[in-house]
């Protein structure tokens, strides 16, 4: 039996990426495939604690997805994980698996990230929703992820489709009370379908009228469904809201309005909005980032309010409701203080400091790719110039190089974690070895995926579990490319670091160099005593303050070295020409 | 009963995810409703981090807006003064006197404020400040800074010293619980 299998049936305080997890194990669920992404990967996390459920980490969101379909295909439950961004990587499966539908169930967790504490954009899934023609259902609480999940399944069989399961940031790392169930496990079995499964022109032209009729279906099931249910309660007016900003209505407005709350936000009832419609004075539509639902509502001919009044931007709170719709909010203190901003930094000792100062000093053009390494951009380094997508450096700076030609190649790299280099950086690789640009890759190999909390990947020779699997040889992949120049260095030495950087610079021809050492916080990693600095020798001439590393500040004019966060790098005492700052000796 | 609102607030990996959790723990099983909403990802890589705990009758939100917390809760002397706006005219911030320099004062680009414990109570509010981390290396950890916070604030609650310790039972590693205990008591006769 499993740590988590207990069932315990009294409240519990539940993180909803976790109530996901438990929702995915009472729904009998037997395989997962994921790509780590905030807000979403606890989800998969917590999964894996099951020993019923086999889970791993996939090299990408697309590898994941289809992989869960042969296990869906093969008559078991099956579930992927991933942020917004990673539904984009994984679109191209989802929306053919509309026309295929399922075997046993197939749910697909998205988590946005309105308010992108953690992202590149703010985009909104519901599109991928609407585009790909599958449902999708949108929890706004902890309870309601566990339940939804598992009605997820229910339609997912009922209906033939692919099912999406919406998290944001406020419902996936919100704890909120749940109750536990049982696990039961329905199974199908695998039956070769040609006309079903094979998705070339004939075959998919007789799936999409099916598609088109599971849409009708899907609304008529809407109209009365336990997903989406009316609160009458005042009816001077009606707001029609989903996911957290439901939690935000009702704790400004309480009883006191009536709400129809949406907890399948594709398709959209007609029925439903209309008769909720008729019983209100005035009727508002309060959903974060897109005018979703607002738009559908217009094009029923409905007058209503939305996005006139509310932001498309950033996450929704309940004061924010509250103003927008003529409520009073409490006035806050303040400070008659210039409070700094305290923006995220590079922890003391990440192996990437070394790297990235070696660059600014070389005064390389930096175009970056998306991990904790994206910080490379913030002062004092100041050294990426571009972070577009997973993989986007190595494809970027291909053609940058094409078009500046010999200047651009001498000055001029892609920066990419080793997760994210097998995530989308090989295919990118390819092209430049194909197409034979001569640019210089550098893979910072921290043998983990750091930005989102330590998780396995195809380098590590771990999986998700912490067992030994397959291992990835990045030297042997790079050269298998057609890369004859594959250097490693170690980012801690600085001098190693600017030699090899240099010569593959002037080196004619596309290079790869690997700058590896474990990501400073995983356990395994051995730290040093902190250094010290002798206030004789220290000058004041912030060399050491360079390279931005939090553990150093200038007190008194003399460099200070905070005794509790420095791990004993070394990379400063590089930098002091006059051996200020010492490491201190064992014992 | 209304809804209450405490938020912790601190620096990436102080600690907060264990003080949200316990205190997420003690509330539910004194029969209330509780909703505790954390920050992960990026904002975690020793920037400005807060946790919001909410507890009542029936709790809706998981965040607290602007002056709506009855208790901050602050792991460092600058973010007690950065969340202070969220304070609710009456409420109390319980915070740490430890100074951490963001990057922009380390760099130079900006001035850590001084006397920020002076210049809050001269705001108005109630505040209670102490040297979590000297309490915490006396208990025997400067991680237990959480922990000495969470005595502190103890004194505000009317709950028996009891269901923090049994609370402090169900969320700590058994094998730093006595350090935590002590650390517990400390930060509440402190």
């Amino acid at each position: 039996m499993s740590k988590e299998q207990t069932n315990v049936c009294t409240r519990e305080l539940m993180l909803g990426n976790k109530a996901v997890a438990r929702g995915l194990y009472e729904a009998g669920v037997c395989f997962i495939s994921s790509y780590p992404g905030t807000p979403s990967t606890e989800i998969t996390e917590e999964a894996a604690k099951y020993d019923e459920i086999y889970c791993e980490w996939a090299p990408n969101e697309k590898v994941a997805m289809e992989s869960a379909f042969g296990a869906c295909l093969a008559g078991k439950r099956a579930f992927c994980a991933q942020k917004h961004v990673g539904l984009n990587v994984a679109a191209d499966p989802l929306y053919t698996m509309s026309y295929t539908g399922v075997n046993a169930g197939f749910v697909i967790g998205v988590a946005d990230d309105a308010g992108m504490h953690s992202s590149q954009n703010e985009q909104d899934s519901r599109h991928h929703a609407i585009a790909a023609k599958v449902p999708m259902l949108e929890p706004s609480d902890a309870a309601e992820a566990l339940s939804f999940t598992k009605l997820a399944y229910e339609i997912s069989e009922k209906f033939d489709t692919p099912v999406l399961i919406k998290m944001c940031t406020r419902v996936a790392h919100s704890q909120s009370v749940i109750t536990r169930g049982e696990r039961t496990v329905p199974t199908r079995s695998y039956e070769k379908n040609i006309a079903k499964y094979v998705m070339m022109p004939g075959n998919a032209k007789r799936r999409h009228p099916v598609v088109e009729q599971r849409t009708l279906d899907l609304i008529a099931y809407a109209e009365d469904c336990p997903l989406n249910r009316v609160e009458m309660g005042g009816t001077q007016l009606g707001i029609i809201t989903a996911s957290t900003s439901y939690q935000y209505v009702k704790e400004v407005f309480g009883d006191s309005v009536s709400v129809l709350k949406l907890g399948m936000t594709n398709p959209l009832p007609e029925k439903l909005i209309r008769d909720f419609a008729a019983k209100v004075d005035r009727l508002v539509v309060v959903e974060e980032l897109d005018p979703i639902i607002e738009n559908h509502v217009k094009a029923l001919g409905i007058p209503v309010s939305g996005k006139d009044l509310l932001p498309m931007i950033d996450e929704f709170s309940q004061s924010l409701i509250a103003k927008a719709l003529g409520k009073e909010v409490p006035e806050g203190r303040s400070l008659d203080v210039n409070i700094p901003p305290r923006p995220p930094a590079m922890c003391s000792g990440c192996p990437h400091r070394g790297m990235f100062y070696t660059l600014k000093k070389n005064k390389c053009t930096v175009l970056g790719d998306i991990g904790c390494y994206t910080l490379g951009a913030v002062a004092p380094l100041g050294a990426i110039e571009m972070t577009l997508c997973m993989g986007a450096s190595i494809g970027a700076v291909h053609g940058f190089n094409k078009i500046l030609g010999k200047e651009s190649e001498g000055r001029t790299v892609a920066v990419i974690g080793d997760s994210t280099f097998m995530h989308s950086g090989m295919t990118g690789l390819a092209n430049v070895a194909y197409n034979q640009s001569n640019s210089t890759i550098i893979i910072l190999d921290n043998s983990i995926t750091g930005m989102t909390g330590h998780q396995q990947n195809p380098t590590t020779g771990y999986n998700i579990k912490g067992d030994p699997a397959g291992k990835i040889d990045l030297e042997a992949l790079c050269r298998a490319m057609g890369f004859d120049h594959v250097r490693v260095v170690d980012p801690y030495d600085l001098a190693q670091c600017d030699q090899v950087l240099k010569e593959e610079l002037a080196y004619e021809g596309p290079s790869v160099i690997i700058s590896r050492r474990p990501c400073v916080l995983l356990k395994y990693v051995k730290h040093n005593p902190p250094l010290s600095v002798d206030p004789d020798k220290c000058v004041g001439c912030k060399s050491c303050m360079r390279i931005g590393c939090p553990s150093i500040s200038i007190k008194e004019g003399k460099a200070c070295i905070d005794q509790t966060l420095c791990v004993g790098c070394e990379v400063c005492s590089q930098l002091c020409k006059f051996g200020a700052l010492q490491a201190k000796k064992e014992g | 009963m209304e809804t209450k609102n405490i938020m912790i607030v601190g620096v990436g990996g102080q600690g907060s995810l264990l003080a949200s959790k316990l205190l997420g723990h003690l509330l539910l099983t004194r029969g209330y409703d509780v909703k505790v909403s954390e920050v992960h990802g990026m904002s975690q890589r020793g920037g400005s981090v807060v946790t919001y705990v909410r507890y009542g009758d029936k709790v809706y939100s998981p965040v607290i807006d602007r002056g709506e917390a009855d208790y901050i809760v602050s792991f460092e002397a600058l973010e007690a003064a950065r969340w202070l706006p969220y304070l609710k005219q009456d409420g109390v911030i319980v915070t740490n006197t430890q100074q951490i320099d963001p990057m922009p004062v380390i760099t130079g680009a900006a001035e850590y404020p001084e006397d920020i414990i002076g210049k809050l109570k001269a705001s108005g509010a109630k505040v209670d400040a102490l040297d979590c981390l000297k309490i915490a290396n006396e208990a025997g950890s400067s991680k237990a800074v959480n922990i000495v916070l969470l005595g502190r604030l103890s004194h505000y609650f009317d709950l028996p010293e009891e269901a923090w310790l049994e609370a402090m039972e169900a969320i700590v590693p058994a094998k730093f619980l006595e350090m935590n205990k002590k650390a517990f008591r400390m930060g509440k006769e402190a």
